[in-house]
């Protein structure tokens, strides 16, 4: 008796489970059909009356956490509060700024998921990534270098093209692809953020840390042993990144940067975190 | 070795230290949200499996198998870039608590499921003589002593949550890892002295648990 | 899935290969480490049982990724190990620290009536121990060290975060370049099913036939 009526339970609710399953991923797929539905970036931030910015909390000079006050700090971070005030008189509309912490391994996917509207973070403009998230026009110009140890006889990236050097980089970032390019030979780790990464290069795990040099001097500047050499061997104009076929956020970005280069409120921002930097001409960078 | 003093007397200023323990903060809250959670689904899916219902018991078991033997992660990882697709959108803090959840609920379903198994036969059959149903014997007379068996490996997997709470530094939570990174982005001298201060803290987190689950042995054993 | 498991077949390939060395050696280099500690913690000298007893708590108190972490940053200062070696380093002494709770709870289940037998048929305490008692420790913690390889397997995800060139730090690689995150990770996860799945169900049918034997 006992037996039979366990065993109808079992086949019921082992039915009902299918029934879920089924039912759980048939509208799974169906939302994941919906929500890839085109929304327009610059509809949701007015609408909000907020732009949610990913900003880097790990780099110096661009976007390092502040650990008393719990808010990242850089350039990135003040050109993104400069963009929102622009872009608010633009529409007309009052918006705030908001920052999430993103890493170069995690950006893109959350602006894919739009956990973010945009992000401002060290991030190149490449055709690959053009391909699937939108650029602003470029706010600031970097270019890939290399980091090495004062006295290792390294003079440039051509000198690390061999099967004993291996060169340093963080994952997700463009500089570990290019760096392929230019020493294929060479062996490349990927880890995971710039402390990281510069702990590794002082722990000998390889000879050269590469990435763009506006982060190396950030590096430079509180490692002295260690020094920025053979100039940029690439072209990495960063951008404001916003998802994929946002005409309307992209054309009001554009025209925020044009307006606070003319405005001076860029060349304030240059100065103010670029000018201590030894080795860097800051006034190069000012438009 | 002067690389590691280097660094130690500066990283831990009055900010970075406050810093930090609010990274500790929000490891412990993880940690406590995640393990009441997960007994509660660990106990549920156990007596499941344990109770060999037809066809039921054996389905919910091949699930459990499958996320058990996955890395937790690349649960976390899952559960955070891959649930947005369906329009989920979860702050950082929510998508470790549910990847932890699910993961350590699958793993203590397994103990709490061993844990009854434990308990011979012959006890359900005598409560059954004594006529007791049994839904009875399950609650009066299994569960207790079964309990009894499953505290010790319930705590040890409780430790193992609260450290891989670490792996979350993968989708940037700002708990205890995170934030020593962080520390760590101002000058990498700091990165040995905050990696040292982290083992540290997670050792009295987990010693101290440690402590609690043989204090707790020794009661159950007088 | 299928064209992005094709398409980078070769780097999933090596990654499982690293995945699966790291975890063998490791399973390897912790089982015997973690007997060493299983037998210090019962040997009759205040000093070893405190050594050891030391090394199980540091060990088993601290995430897998601190310890990793300073084998990589730290000790390569002193010998030059790389991600892979620093990530399998860490994950041996982890894991043996889990073994040795394991083989000693197997020791102290053997039961000190046949210690006391062994002894007095004029075996030395090292015989006892090596002739009697392991072997069948061993047999009774079987299942329990099956799981903790599967853990161990699980574990070398840990590689990623040192670029050990395991599954998971070629996941978020491929991830990164190809942005799609959902099937990298799904590819990886099956990967890994194919080494812990089996190895759970064989355990779980040891467990059953060692206990119609018992």
């Amino acid at each position: 008796m006992e037996k039979a009526k366990k065993r109808k339970i079992g086949i019921i609710s082992s039915i009902i489970l299918t029934l879920l399953i089924i039912f759980g991923v048939v509208s799974a797929s169906a939302l994941a059909e919906n929500n890839s539905k085109h929304v327009d970036t610059w509809e949701r931030v007015k609408r909000l009356g907020k732009i949610r910015w990913g900003v880097k909390a790990d780099t110096k000079l661009f976007g390092l956490m502040d650990t008393k006050t719990g808010q990242p700090e850089g350039f990135d971070v003040d050109i993104a509060k400069a963009l929102t005030v622009q872009l608010s008189k633009q529409s007309g509309v009052p918006m705030q700024a908001d920052f999430t912490i993103v890493t170069s391994n995690t950006r893109i996917q959350l602006l894919k998921n739009a956990n973010i509207d945009g992000f401002i973070a060290t991030a190149t403009i490449t055709p690959e990534r053009e391909k699937v998230i939108d650029f602003s026009n470029s706010y600031f110009k970097a270019g890939q270098s290399i980091l090495v140890k004062k006295g290792s006889g390294i003079k440039s990236i051509k000198d690390l093209n061999n099967f004993k050097s291996t060169i340093i980089g963080v994952a997700g970032s463009n500089s570990v692809i290019n760096v392929k390019k230019f020493a294929p030979k060479a062996k490349v780790l990927a880890l995971g953020d710039y402390g990281q990464a510069m702990a590794a290069l002082k722990a000998g795990q390889g000879q050269a840390l590469t990435t763009d040099n506006g982060i190396l001097y950030g590096l430079a500047t509180e490692n002295p042993g260690y020094t920025v050499v053979g100039g940029t061997f690439t072209s990495e104009p960063y951008g404001v990144a916003f998802d994929n076929n946002q005409p309307e956020m992209v054309k009001q970005t554009n025209k925020a940067l044009k307006a606070i280069i003319a405005n001076g409120t860029y060349n304030k921002l240059i100065k103010k975190w670029f000018r201590g930097v030894p080795g860097l001409d800051w006034r190069s960078l000012e438009k | 070795m002067n690389i590691i003093a280097a660094g130690i007397f500066d990283a831990f200023t009055k900010n970075n230290v406050h810093y930090l323990l609010g990274g500790l903060g929000i490891t412990v809250g993880v940690s406590i949200i995640s393990v009441i959670g997960s007994l509660i689904f660990g106990s549920f899916i156990g007596i499941i499996i344990y109770e060999k219902i037809p066809f039921l018991s054996r389905y919910v078991s091949i699930i459990n198998d499958v996320i058990r033997n996955l890395p937790l992660l690349l649960i976390i990882f899952f559960v955070y870039f891959v649930l947005p697709v369906i329009g989920i959108y979860l702050p950082v803090f929510w998508a470790t608590v549910i990847a932890m959840t699910v993961f350590e609920s699958t793993m203590l379903a397994e103990i709490i499921r061993g844990g009854l198994l434990a308990i011979p036969i012959g006890q359900t059959e005598g409560a059954g003589s004594v006529g007791m149903t049994n839904q009875q014997a399950l609650l009066n007379i299994i569960l207790p002593q079964a309990i009894k068996k499953m505290i010790p490996p319930i705590i040890s997997q409780l430790i193992s949550l609260v450290k891989d709470t670490s792996l979350a530094v993968g989708i940037v939570l700002a708990e205890m890892t995170f934030r020593g990174q962080i520390i760590y982005a101002q000058n990498s001298n700091y990165t040995i002295p905050v990696f040292i201060a982290l083992a540290i803290m997670y050792f009295i987190l987990n010693y101290g648990l440690s402590l609690i689950a043989r204090w707790f042995d020794h009661r159950m054993a007088a | 899935m299928i064209s992005l498991l094709t398409s980078n077949f070769h780097s999933f390939l090596v990654a499982f290969g690293y995945t699966l060395l790291s975890s063998i050696i490791a399973l390897i280099a912790s089982t015997v480490l973690g007997t060493l500690f299983a037998i210090l913690q019962i040997v009759p000298s205040k000093t070893a049982n405190v050594i050891a007893r030391a090394y199980i708590e540091v060990f088993r108190n601290i995430p897998l990724l601190i310890i990793v972490m300073f084998f990589y940053l730290v000790v390569t200062k002193i010998v030059k190990i790389g991600g892979f070696t620093a990530g399998t380093i860490g994950l041996t002494l982890y894991t043996s620290a889990f073994i040795a709770e394991t083989v000693r709870a197997g020791i102290n289940s053997v039961g000190i009536g046949q210690t006391e037998g062994a002894r007095a048929n004029g075996l030395s305490s090292w015989q006892t121990l090596r002739i009697i008692i392991l072997p069948q420790a061993f047999k009774i913690a079987i299942p329990s060290l099956g799981n903790q390889f599967i853990n161990l397997v699980k574990n070398s995800s840990i590689l990623a975060f040192v670029a050990g060139g395991d599954l998971m730090y070629t996941a978020n690689n491929v991830a990164a370049t190809t942005f799609d995150s959902f099937n990298s990770y799904i590819i990886v996860g099956i990967f890994y099913l194919i080494i812990t799945l089996p190895l759970n169900y064989y355990m779980k049918f040891l467990e059953t036939k060692l206990k119609g034997m018992a």
